[in-house]
């Protein structure tokens, strides 16, 4: 088991990590250029900072057009019924309730009470399940990946499964999509894409984005080719379905036809089939919602992460569940190993990263999800106090998120420093790992970025040739890429080379170097 | 050869089990409920539910014998008229009529109370002289069983144009009670507010009609009317509250027990069935894939083919090497050529489809004269593509594309677009047909550009639809074709013809501005078109298949296929794909085609069918970035 006493110290205060060559972490000043060998493969991700001052709140907090009207005293059979239109039942009682009509004095009792009792059997249900007592943006805050959600300028981040491309969601709910190759930044905007929770491009699509917002998933259909910075609220789809607000979590499947949609409201978690628009609900009651949601690599298994202490697995065939109860707290966050034999997960109030490891996929079982019996704990993420010299420092905590590397050689991990003492930080801690013959988790070391800046957001590129890169967002706003260069042990099974037109571009040594067509 | 159907057959036998188990589970929970305050050990009830019985099987008998894997799309009001009184049709509805009042009868009988017989003693005073009893019409029992009846041929009307008898495959797989599970709720909701507008409807129908069946029996069965009582078809007697209730839930146990059947079959056809790739007996040869998708099996078992493959490619390795494999004796990698062979010929069957359906839209209102050097060109083409070779080569495609747009564009002087999809002609004589009146010389005089250019086409119908009411005007058109065909080779005929095409063309301006100036004909005959491209595109599900098939099994090879059997069809694949890509691209352009599905409500019909199109376009281009993914530089 790996602890994090083993972990090399962090470094010396105002340094930043820069990359990680020859197996360790070196950290330097933030200008300081990268060693030549390695430039040309960061030349053009682009770095950048996104403050929160620059950041134009809403011009407009009210949804409907009700104010900019004048206040008409209508009858109270009218207000009723534009009440049942808005709000349903509750609005109508409300509506009853709080009518100055003075005849109408039963009516106004009975309706009180009927509220009255609405309230206590709504009560009872969040007694059951607390998270539904929670107003939506809270809700959100409590399930993203992000760490600090409601406060950070950058609240989602996604790249691109086959270019270097990437996606950020921002606090004025724009998402603005990042090209290495084009300087144009498309920005979106769509008159539903409210609190930005989770984005997911679409694989093995040019580009496709799915953006989980507060009452509905967006997919935008973006033009690569196009110059325009403002794609319209037309190319935009809008997937909605009743009960089913806030979206938390999204996935597509690796195969690129179906997209998995999650809210901490709703019991059923639905299967997208986008170009239709058709969903299929897969209800599973218990558990009260779905929060998170990981499909493995390889297209076999997904994780369903429930807000109570549950969590399921999903076999991505026949759509059936495995259902893992976890002592303490819920499911925060978890990832799968390459081959989708292996999954680590966290819980909330455990310092602990678990390992799940499931039977080899080999499609003749239907039906089966095939886990081990118990899931072993593989490292133990403790308060760790470190002597440096330049003073004493306290790492450790819970796992807020955590990433895996499309090679499966390097885990990063998001610790939430304890709340209680101000002196713990959150920090991101990077592991190196292997999967096969047998399961390895090493230490590596600490990353750590400008002065002030806590890490929020964690992703790694999905198709970086020299190791692994992971991005890495602050609070500050900033955008930083860390490259580990290493020398892939193992050729990934699934490994998603980058699309053919980059290919063309950038005309790099390939790994698989084999000729593939025979001279006939 | 009849063992092929062996598995569809297997599971409507599985369907008809399940059918009988859940009518006595269904007739056993309503005599529970009866049960309560009834004593229903009585002889009537026990043949209710035998009754009841035969109903949903005669039902479910129905549901087999109607149901589709392709449905038909009306293009127009007219289309939609003429499948309602198809015989095939009206039998349906008759039939479900009759069964709608069997299950009225039922329902009145164990209810008891007044419901329970047509005619009762009356109740009136008025025959004093007492010594013979009346037997007066119990109007709630008849109102019963017309609602019953009119509730189901509504069922059977909704049948008909909701395509209710279209089988959707569902985009995941499910165990069958998982599925059943999640469509209950949806069913019984349903169910219940379908029923409260059947009542609505039945009332008023009722209200107005009502005194013609009940004059009719009283008179037949020579039945007085109860003056005590009153008439069901006036408002006092319609407002009683029993009775409304009592027709609502009789309706919600007819729609929930037809619409379970309706589910449950859908269920076991649709699900997935698994064909061996290799014969391990000589005798199941016939039932291998490879065989099953070369051969012309009843549609249902070449989508359910199709899916197997799709679920093999994706999910199944040892069945993927079977498929790699080579054959014994010979070593011939037979079933990766007879599948893939299949599957491209879906592939470019639907791009031929689809530059048909383009060139008939682009007629619709533009003319456009291609010159000589162009013409000669199309002919060419022309030529080429009555080869019809099953694999269009992607160098010639997208001239091919882009010139035969013209010649069509240009049909429109002749109006003979619109013969599209006629049983008549085949797709090379309608271009024949086309470019040859391009050459006579009444091509610029005639034309009025005013009548072309304003309105939809009055006939086309590019979905070979119904095409019943339009004889008379097809002869014209064969007339004009014979014509065609006559000029090729003799010139002097030719003029005549000219002139017998002049007339024949000016004719049919004639009838045509004549005919869309009534206002009523051109409601029938305007087609929709969202209609006529859903029914291009009404079978796509086997292209979707075909095509998620071909492209993972393509991927895969990349690393299992030991022999390279797939590397000698590759770039076949690739033109085939990327033909299709082109073509449907353009296709989507098209002035008509939404680019966005429409939004589809919480109802309980499925449409996908209505969407298909956009699934082809979406799993066309994951599909090619599939193979270019794996590929990646090997492609260069």
């Amino acid at each position: 088991m790996c602890s994090l006493a083993l972990f090399p110290p962090p470094p010396a205060p105002g340094d930043v990590t820069l990359y990680e060559c020859h197996n360790a972490l070196v950290s330097g000043h933030i200008y300081e250029k990268l060693p030549l060998a390695f430039q040309d493969q960061l030349a053009d991700l682009p770095v950048l900072t996104i403050p929160k001052e620059t950041l134009k709140a809403h011009s407009r907090l009210e949804h409907s057009t009700k104010p900019a009207f004048i206040h008409h005293q209508e009858t109270l059979w009218k207000r009723c019924l534009n009440a049942w239109r808005d709000v349903g039942m509750c609005g109508v009682l409300n509506e009853v309730a709080n009518a100055e009509e003075a005849d109408l004095q039963w009516m106004k009792t009975g309706s009180s009470w009927a509220l009255a009792l609405c309230h206590w059997v709504s009560s009872l249900h969040g007694s059951l399940f607390p998270h539904l007592s929670l107003c939506s943006e809270d809700m959100i805050a409590e399930f993203s990946q992000a760490v600090d959600w409601a406060g950070c300028s950058i609240r989602a981040f996604a790249w691109h499964p086959h270019t270097s491309k990437f996606a950020v969601a921002l606090l004025d709910d724009s998402i603005r999509v990042y090209n290495t190759n084009s300087a144009t930044v498309p920005i979106l905007k769509h008159r539903l894409q409210r609190n930005v929770a989770s984005m997911a491009w679409k694989p093995l699509c040019a580009s496709i984005l799915a953006v989980a917002c507060q009452s509905c998933v967006l997919v935008w259909h973006l033009d690569p080719t196009s110059l325009s910075t403002r794609p319209s609220s037309g190319c935009a789809q809008v997937l909605a379905y009743p009960g089913h607000s806030p979206v938390t979590s999204l996935a597509w499947a690796p195969s690129g036809e179906m997209l998995l949609s999650a809210s901490p409201v709703d019991t059923a978690m639905l299967v997208w089939d986008v170009s239709t628009e058709n969903c299929v609900p897969l209800q599973w009651f218990g558990g009260g919602g779905v929060t998170y949601l990981a499909w493995s690599p390889d297209g076999s298994k997904v994780l369903a992460a429930t807000p109570s202490a549950v969590f399921r697995v999903w076999e991505a065939q026949m759509w059936t569940c495995e259902r893992w109860p976890t002592i303490k707290g819920r499911c925060q966050t978890g990832c799968w190993s390459p081959d989708g034999s292996r999954l680590l997960f966290t819980v909330l109030g455990e310092s602990v990263i678990y390992s799940l490891s499931f039977s080899e996929y080999s499609g003749e079982m239907q039906g089966q999800v095939g886990g081990s019996k118990t899931a072993s704990i593989v490292a133990d993420l403790s308060e760790t106090t470190f002597e440096t010299l330049y003073g004493e420092a306290r790492i450790g905590g819970e796992v807020h998120s955590m990433v895996w590397d499309p090679s499966g050689e390097r885990l990063a991990a998001l610790i939430r420093g304890n709340p209680e003492t101000p002196e713990s930080r959150t920090i991101v801690a990077v592991f190196r790992t292997r999967n096969s013959p047998v399961f390895e988790l090493l230490p590596c070391g600490f990353l750590q970025g400008e002065p002030g800046a806590q890490p929020q957001l964690i992703a790694f590129h999905p198709c970086f040739k020299k190791g692994a890169l992971l991005t890495v967002c602050w609070s500050t706003g900033r955008i930083s890429h860390i490259p580990f260069f290493f020398v892939s042990a193992q050729v990934p099974c699934f490994s998603p080379s980058p699309s053919p037109v980059v290919a063309l571009s950038s005309s790099s040594a390939s790994v698989r170097e084999q000729p593939l067509f025979s001279e006939l | 050869m009849h063992s092929v159907p062996r598995c569809l057959i297997l599971n409507i036998c599985y369907y008809h089990s399940f059918i009988l188990y859940y009518c006595t589970f269904m007739n056993n929970v309503f005599s529970f409920i009866l049960d309560s305050f009834n004593d229903w050990y009585t002889s009537y009830v026990i043949f209710c539910i035998l009754l009841m019985s035969v109903v949903i099987l005669i039902i479910s008998i129905f549901n087999v014998e109607f149901y589709a894997v392709v449905p038909s799309i009306p293009c127009s009001r007219l289309a939609l008229l003429g499948k309602i009184i198809h015989p095939r049709q009206v039998i349906h509805s008759v039939v479900h009529a009759i069964m709608g009042m069997l299950v009225a009868w039922c329902a009145a009988v164990m209810t008891k109370g007044k419901f329970q017989f047509l005619a009762l003693p009356c109740t009136a005073s008025e025959s004093l002289d007492g010594a013979v009893q009346h037997m007066c019409l119990n109007e709630y029992h008849l109102f019963l069983l017309l609602s019953g009846a009119f509730m189901g041929y509504n069922y059977s009307l909704l049948y008909l144009v909701n395509n209710m008898n279209y089988l959707p495959f569902p985009i995941i797989q499910q165990y069958k009670y998982l599925r059943f599970r999640r469509s209950l709720p949806l069913l019984v909701k349903r169910s219940c507010v379908e029923s409260l507008y059947l009542v609505r409807n039945v009332c008023v129908a009722h209200y107005f009609f009502g005194y013609i069946p009940r004059a009719w029996i009283s008179t037949t069965m020579d039945l007085h009317t109860d003056s005590k009582l009153h008439p069901l078809d006036t408002l006092t007697g319609l407002l009683d509250l029993s009775l409304l209730y009592h027709t609502w839930l009789c309706g919600v146990f007819l729609l929930i027990t037809w619409h379970v059947t309706w589910l449950l079959f859908k269920i076991y056809a649709t699900e997935a069935h698994h064909f061996p790739v290799q014969p391990t007996f000589a005798e199941e040869t016939d039932q291998c894939l490879p065989k099953i998708l070369n051969s012309n099996p009843p549609l249902i078992i070449k989508f359910l083919a199709l899916q197997d493959l799709m679920l093999l490619s994706q999910y199944s390795p040892i069945r993927r090497q079977e498929v790699f494999s080579l054959s014994q004796p010979g070593g011939h990698p037979h079933n990766w050529t007879a599948i893939s062979k299949e599957c491209l010929n879906l592939l470019s069957d639907l791009t031929q489809k689809l530059i048909m359906q383009q060139e008939a839209a682009a007629t619709n209102g533009r003319v456009k004269q291609p010159s000589t050097g162009e013409l000669g060109r199309s002919l060419k083409e022309m030529a080429f593509q009555t080869q019809r070779s099953n694999v269009i080569s992607r160098a010639h495609m997208p001239s091919l594309v882009k010139s035969s747009l013209l010649p069509l564009k240009a049909l429109s002087t002749s109006d003979l677009g619109s013969s599209f999809g006629s049983p008549f002609s085949s797709p090379a004589l309608n271009r024949k047909a086309g470019i040859l009146d391009l050459n006579s010389p009444w091509h610029g005089s005639v034309q009025s550009p005013h009548v072309m250019r304003r309105g939809p086409k009055l006939w086309t119908s590019s979905s070979g639809g119904d095409l019943r009411f339009q004889s008379p005007l097809i002869l014209l058109f064969v007339l004009e074709y014979c014509c065609g065909r006559v000029k090729l080779h003799i010139r002097n005929v030719a003029r005549i013809c000219i002139f017998l095409n002049l007339q024949v063309f000016a004719l049919l301006l004639q009838v045509r501005s004549f005919l869309s100036k009534r206002v009523l004909i051109m409601y029938f005959f305007s087609k929709h078109p969202e209609a006529s491209i859903q029914a291009v595109f009404s079978d796509a599900q086997m292209h979707i298949w075909a095509l998620e098939g071909l492209s993972r099994l393509v991927a895969a090879s990349f690393t299992e296929d030991r022999f390279g059997v797939v590397q000698t069809t590759l770039p076949v694949i690739l033109n085939t794909l990327l033909t299709l890509q082109e073509v449907v691209d353009k296709h989507f352009k098209l002035p008509h085609a939404s680019s966005k599905p429409p939004r589809i409500s919480g109802s309980l019909m499925d449409t996908s069918y209505k969407t298909l199109r956009f699934a082809l376009r979406a799993s066309l281009k994951t599909a090619i970035y599939r193979i270019t993914t794996t590929f990646g530089e090997h492609l260069k």
